[in-house]
Formats: C-alpha cells, structure tokens, sequence
C-alpha cells in the first residue's frame, strides 16, 4: 500500500494520500450532538488520539431524522455508526436490518436494566416538567390536569421528547391515557414541533411549565448560574429517554466501529456528556457527576417500555392523543 | 398580444416550463416508486385537509382586505420616508419564521406587551394561540406582500387617467369606482391566490400558534408520514393532494384575473387630485400608521433581544451565513431567469406552471431527489447545489406573479412599436422590456434572495457536520440551550436577509424612476 501510495504521489497532492491513508469512521447523529458546544468535538479529539482515523460526524436533524436518512440511503449509506436513537425507534431501526449486533458490555448506571444486542446507551435522561421556582407545581397527571396550569409540549409526530411524553402517560395509565389527555387539553397552551420551540416560548414566559428533561436545570445551574428553575415530581414515576447508538452491518470499517462503541462507554467519551449534552451518562465516570448533578430531583420510580412495546402501542397511542387534543 | 412570443424565443420559455414540471414531477414520482400506491387517505388526514383550507382562505382574505387600504393610502400619498416604508414592507415576509413567531409572540403572547396593556387596564388576556392565532401571524406575514402586490396596481393606472378624473371632477368615491376598482378586480384575484397558496403549506406556524393537533395541515401530516411513520406511500399521496389542490385554485384564480387592460403610462410618481380632503389625509394617515405598528413591532422587538448578541456571535454563525449569501445569490439568478423565460410565453401554462413551487411540499421534493441521487452520488456532496435549486423553484412562483404581469405589460404597450422597429431576442429584452420591468424584477429578485435567505427547507435533509446554513445554524442553537446566542443568529439572518432584499429591491426601483 505505501510503494502504492508513493509510486502515485508523483499524480496526486500530499493531502490526498494521508486522506488515503487514514481510515475515516463517519458517525451519523443528531445536530445538537455534533454543534460546538454539544459533546461532538471534544468526543472526536479524544477518540482520534487513540484511534489513528479520522472520525467524521454528520448531523441529520433529530433521531427520528437521523433514522428516516438511514432509510432513504439504506445499503449505502456511508454511515458505519448512527448515534443518537433513542428506545421509541430501536425497533424501527432494528427491522432495517441494517444493524449488526455489538459485543460492548458495561456497567450501567441506568435506572432500569438493560438488554441489547444491537444498540449501546450512550446517555439517558428523565423527561420533566420545567417550571419556574416560585410556580406550585402539580404532583401528577391527574393533579395537573385538575389544575390551571398551563404547559408547553412538543408535537410527537415530530419531535423526539413529545413522543416521550406520550409514552409516559401511556406506561404510566395505560388504558386510562386517553382520559388522561382530555383532562390534559385544556392545560396545553400550544404543541411545537420541537423541543427548541417550546423551551424557547417557555423561557419568553409563554407558559408556566414545559416537557423537557430534570437535567435541563443542570444547564442553567452549571452554565448560567440560574438557580431559579425547578423540575415538577410527578407521582406516577418520570419517563426515560435513553439514547443509544448503534454499528451498522454494511459498514467498510467494523472493527473500528467496534471500537467506536467500546470506546463510548469509557470515562473519556462519557465524562464529556453531562456538561455538553446535558443528560446522565450511561456509566458514571470514575470522577463521578459534574457538580451540581447531585441536586437533581430523583424520581422514586422510573418507567420505560420496551423497544418492541413502545413500537406496538405507538400508533394507537397517537391517535388517542390526536383525538383527545383535537375536541 | 399577438407577437408576443417573439421576446425570447418560445423554445426557451419551453425548455425551462419542462425543466421546472419535471423537477416537481419526477421527485414525487420517485417518492411514490419507492413506497407502491398507497392507501386512501384516513380521518385525521380529512381533518388535516379542511383545516389546511380553512386557515389558508382566512388568511388570504384578511390579508388582502387590509392590504387594500393600506396599499390606497400608500399610493396617493407622498411623504418623507415613504421609500423607506415601501422597503420595510418587504421584511415580515422574508423573514424566518420562528424568528417571526418569537417576533409576534413578543407583541401578542402570554407575557407581550398587548397582555400587559390589557391586564394593566384591568381587562382579560388574550390567547393568542388557535386558528386565530394562526391567521394572526399569516397577516403579519403577507400583509406586506399583499400590499406591495397591489401598491404595483396602483402604479400601473397612468398619470394621465388621475389628470383626466380631475378635471372631469370626479371626487375619491368615483375615482375609486372608475379607476381603481377594476384594478383592484383584475389584481386581487392573484394577491389572493398568493397568499392562499403560501399559507396551504404552512407548517410551523400553524403547528407553533395553532395550540394542538386541531391545527393540523397537510404539510404537517407529510411530515409525521414520513419521519414518524416513514410511510412514504402517504407522504406521496398526501404530496399529491395539496399539488392537485393548488393547481386546481391556481386555475381557476387565474381565469378570474385578467391581463392588464391600462394603456401606456410614463412611470412618474402619481400626482392625485381627489385626495386633498382633511378627512382623507387623517384616515391615510391612521391606516398607516396601525399598519407600521403590527409591522414593525414583532420586528423591533427581534432586533431588541438579538442586537447584544450579534457581535459576539460564533464562527460557526459567521460562516453559515457566508454559505446562505452565496446560495441565496445562485438561487436568485436561476429563479430570476426561470421567471423571466416564463413570463415571456405570457400564457396560462407558464404561469400554472411557475405556481408549482408553491404546490410541493420542500419535504417530498427533498425526499424524491435524495432517493434519485443516492444510487449514484453521495446526496451530502451535493447538499449546496440542491438546496439552490429547490429554494429557487420555490421562489419562482413569486418571481413569476410580480414579473408577468408587467411583463405583459410592456409588450402592450409597447410590443408594436418594438416589432415596427425589428427588435428581437436580446435586443429586444434590453432595450424594451429590461427598462419597463426593472422595478418588478429588483423586488422579485430581492424576495428570492431573501427568501432563499430565510429557508430552511431541504438543506436539513441533505446537510452533513459541517456544511450549514444560517437558519440550520439558529436551530442548532436553540437546541443547545443558546437561545441569546441563537436570538443573535437570528438578527444576524434577518438583517443579511433584508439587505440582499433591500439591495434588489432599491436597485431596481431607483433604475425605474430615473
């Protein structure tokens, strides 16, 4: 390969064969993982110290986006990792078949346990009301929807923490979420596409509280200072998010793929993500949490459904949500 | 109108119709291809339909019927800054819309200044959010454009017929009934068609304001198919509906708005003579003056929250926006030569088919070229050239409205006398048509540059890490927790998006009054 590579350097530029020479792992994700201050650059500075490649993020919108890409460009996409699904589209991605499993074993700090053999959690978070300090929040579903609180949430046709919600009032009554959700019409003030939007209305005081997540307050009490928001304790348990990544079988590199994953559930990819994607890492770091972590409420109770579950009910679910919200 | 097509040859005006046609057509087709037929449309995609319509015809008749006075008071009016205003009148509509709706909820939402005023004097809150709300932020959108659409019909009644009311005496009532009217009648239909049209594909508007899934439009339900559902048999199908659904309106609006009839005029600033009363100086001037405050407000209050943030901006920000300038200047000059290839054919086929941009949905369109590359090229490679390409196409439809009709114009008035003279093609675009449209086309130009500006459309599709365009780049922001810094993007956005506007639009009308 190198009498090759210098036999051609004669034609071609000096860029062109280190570009030849440097095996380049490309890492779909979403775009906030991949902007400056998301975790992307430092996790690309670290893994290139010890991988001798060259990682290259690309950033496809949000996870559902990331996976409708995958889907479109299917065998050949140049992708040999997608990072940034989450448990309501494992199932999706699962039956692309474009996935090979993944032999990564860890100790987990995730509330629930988990079992996967084709994606690898790279973080997780509690969805949340955000609200401000001085509000009363409601304790429940139910309290809330008895109450005149008005509350931003995201449209789950289109964003990833909006499908969260409507499977946490669906792990969370079953049967009884579509009562629940016409108890909640009349608190909703709007449903935005995205996350953004409607934590962006929420900080213009649009609302009194927003779905997000309890880790959000992490980012205004580390990087702003604020201590002036809280997250609202609901009875019922708090919903998970957990975010995984995946290798995919075509990919042209896999055992660097393999690394790649090996690598995400080590210190120095997962101490960067408390302060950069604001949510728990999957394995603590052997330093432990960021300071200010600790002050985080603690749900008593943590619900997820299964993949193939939340796959199952996710139809049904929306319609009973549409339905509810549209009277 | 019988030599028309002698301007640019009919083989161009041909060409670019079928270029356009298929770069609608084949998309869909692609997206269709891949998925088989799909299934009939469902309940919630019926709800989707009507409430679509609903929205879209409010919004279009509310936005027009404003427009009128204000575009009246605008004509015969002359004041110091009033170029100015005409200028500005450009902004909302070029401007990003969650910029806008942030803008708007500034002014109308929960904690906005109308709130404040209300409960200070002891009156209820408003809601903002709902089908009112909706409607609300699409007349903040299109008023403006409604009212430079027509404004245009007024320049077009000559001088000569304003002399001829007065000394007839006629006063402002039989001068509204004799000259304006039948403007406004052959001149409406379009400006209504416009704004219907744009709000059709509406989707964070009517998906932020319209407080739940009640206020779900088509593009809204293409969206969920495809990146929920990934159906993009529905996607298709739905795409289908809203193109049958603007070409059906599109035709028949068409067939209700004339060519213009007006004989020749010289281009001077209108003098008026019916407009001295007292009376009417003080309603002109009320009218205005509510219409600069629902405008400007929203826009201050944008330039307030980002004009700390705009210099301390990161590089990321500074380079996103270089890319948008660059494709914002590209997709300006296709979209402006498409236009003016279909304003030359002067005839029905042209302008429906210049309509098309507006019938897509970006998300089909994205799909079904990204599923046409992806066999052969990397579509990320190809991210800069096709986002030029779709924000052109979707800015022709507007290029088209503002550029044919004085097209047409010119040809009227003077077509005859060119023919009698020989000139033809390119002499003939220079000499003859290029200084009778100058004002049409800076103004169609700098809305397809700022348009092109403030889109975020496919560029989320195709994008990889490191190419980005400034609207990606104030989502990218938000989503990171930035919303000062991504306050200042967006000043950053609007501003690039207005001086390209206010280049081309000043451009071309100082051309014109010369």
């Amino acid at each position: 390969m190198k009498h090759l590579a210098f036999a051609t350097g004669v034609f071609v530029s000096a860029a062109g064969i280190a570009a030849a020479e440097t095996p380049e792992l490309v890492v779909y994700t979403y775009d906030s993982f991949v902007s400056e201050w998301g975790p992307g650059p430092q996790i690309e500075a670290a893994f290139e110290e010890v991988c001798g490649c060259d990682l290259k993020f690309v950033a496809a919108g949000d996870g559902a986006g990331l996976l409708s890409r995958l889907r479109l460009e299917g065998a050949r996409t140049e992708a040999d990792i997608v990072l940034g699904l989450d448990t309501n589209l494992t199932a999706a991605a699962k039956e692309t078949g474009l996935f090979a499993p993944h032999s990564v074993s860890a100790e987990y700090s995730l509330p629930v346990d988990w079992a996967d053999d084709f994606f690898v959690p790279y973080d997780w978070g509690y969805f949340a009301f955000v609200h401000q300090a001085e509000f009363d929040a409601p304790v429940s579903f139910k309290a809330l929807a008895g109450s005149d609180a008005r509350i931003l949430i995201q449209d789950p046709r289109s964003s990833t923490p909006g499908l969260g919600l409507l499977m946490w009032v669906k792990a969370a009554y079953g049967e009884e979420a579509p009562a629940i959700w016409e108890g909640l019409a009349d608190n909703i003030v709007t449903v935005t596409k995205g996350w953004s939007e409607a934590y962006g209305l929420f900080l213009e005081g649009e609302a009194d509280m927003v779905l997000s997540y309890t880790t959000s307050l992490a980012y205004h009490m580390i990087a702003e200072d604020d201590h002036g928001k809280k997250a609202a304790l609901f009875e019922e348990g708090h919903y998970l998010q957990v975010e995984v990544a995946g290798k995919l079988a075509g990919s042209d590199v896999p055992e660097l793929a393999d690394s790649f994953l090996e690598f995400m559930v080590t210190d120095a990819f997962q101490s960067v993500i408390p302060t950069t994607n604001w949510m728990y890492p999957a394995v603590t770091p052997e330093a432990g949490l960021p300071e200010g972590f600790e002050s985080l409420v603690q749900p008593e109770k943590a619900l997820l459904l299964s993949a193939d579950e939340a796959a199952e009910i996710r139809a049904e679910a929306l319609e009973e949500w549409r339905a509810a919200l549209s009277q | 109108m019988a030599r028309r097509a002698v301007a640019i040859s009919k083989a161009t005006s041909a060409v670019t119709a079928a270029l356009v046609l298929l770069l609608v057509l084949v998309p869909i087709g692609a997206v269709s291809l891949r998925a088989g037929w799909p299934e009939a449309l469902v309940v919630a995609d019926w709800a989707a339909l009507k409430f679509t319509i609903l929205q879209a015809v409010l919004s279009a008749l509310f936005s027009a019927a404003l427009a009128v006075p204000v575009a009246r008071a605008l004509a015969r009016r002359q004041f110091y800054g009033r170029g100015a205003l005409v200028l500005l009148m450009g902004a909302p509509f070029i401007l990003p819309v969650i910029v806008a709706v942030m803008g708007l909820l500034a002014v109308f939402g929960q904690g906005g200044f109308l709130n404040e005023g209300l409960s200070a004097l002891g009156l209820p809150r408003v809601q903002i959010y709902g089908l009112h709300g909706v409607v609300l932020a699409h007349v903040f959108f299109n008023l403006p454009l409604a009212t430079r659409l027509l404004l245009q019909g007024w320049e077009s009644i000559p001088q000569e017929r304003f002399r001829l009311a007065a000394s007839l005496g006629m006063g402002p009532r039989e001068v509204m009934r004799r000259l304006e009217l039948p403007m406004l009648k052959e001149r409406l239909p379009a400006v209504l068609l416009v704004v219907f049209l744009i709000c059709l594909s509406s989707f964070a508007v009517a998906l932020t304001l319209g407080g739940g899934p009640a206020a779900t439009t088509l593009e809204l339900a293409i969206y969920q198919a495809f990146h929920l559902e990934f159906d993009l048999g529905r996607a298709a199908l739905l795409a289908l509906v809203q193109l049958a659904l603007v070409l059906g309106v599109g035709l028949i609006a068409l067939q209700l708005g004339r060519v213009a009839g007006f004989g020749a005029g010289r281009g001077a600033v209108r003098q008026r003579w019916d407009a001295g009363a007292r009376w009417l100086r003080v309603q002109d001037g009320l009218v205005l003056g509510l219409a600069v405050l629902f405008i400007m407000l929203p826009l201050v209050m944008v330039a307030v929250r980002g004009a700390g943030q705009v210099l301390s901006l990161p590089a990321s920000a500074w380079s996103a926006a270089l890319a948008s300038v660059i494709i914002a200047l590209c997709s300006t000059v296709l979209c402006i030569a498409a236009a003016l290839a279909l304003a030359s054919a002067q005839g029905r086929a042209a302008e429906v088919i210049g309509l098309l941009g507006l019938a897509i949905s970006p998300l089909v369109l994205g799909t079904g070229l990204f599923l046409l590359i992806n066999p052969y090229a990397s579509p990320q490679a190809l991210a800069l050239p096709i986002t030029m390409l779709v924000n052109a196409l979707m800015a022709l439809p507007f290029a088209l409205r503002i550029i044919a009709p004085e097209y047409a114009r010119a040809e009227a008035d003077f077509g005859q006398l060119a023919d009698a003279l020989g000139l033809r093609g390119l002499a003939r675009m220079r000499r003859m048509i290029w200084p009778q449209i100058r004002a049409s086309l800076g103004f169609a130009a700098g809305l397809a540059a700022a348009l092109s500006m403030g889109d975020l459309g496919v560029i989320a599709l195709f994008a990889d890490g490191e190419t980005a365009t400034l609207p990606l780049q104030v989502y990218r922001l938000m989503g990171a927790y930035r919303m000062e810094a991504a306050a200042g993007a967006a000043l950053l956005l609007v501003m690039l998006s207005f001086g390209l506007f206010a280049v081309f639009d000043w451009g071309g009308r100082r051309g014109a009054d010369a």
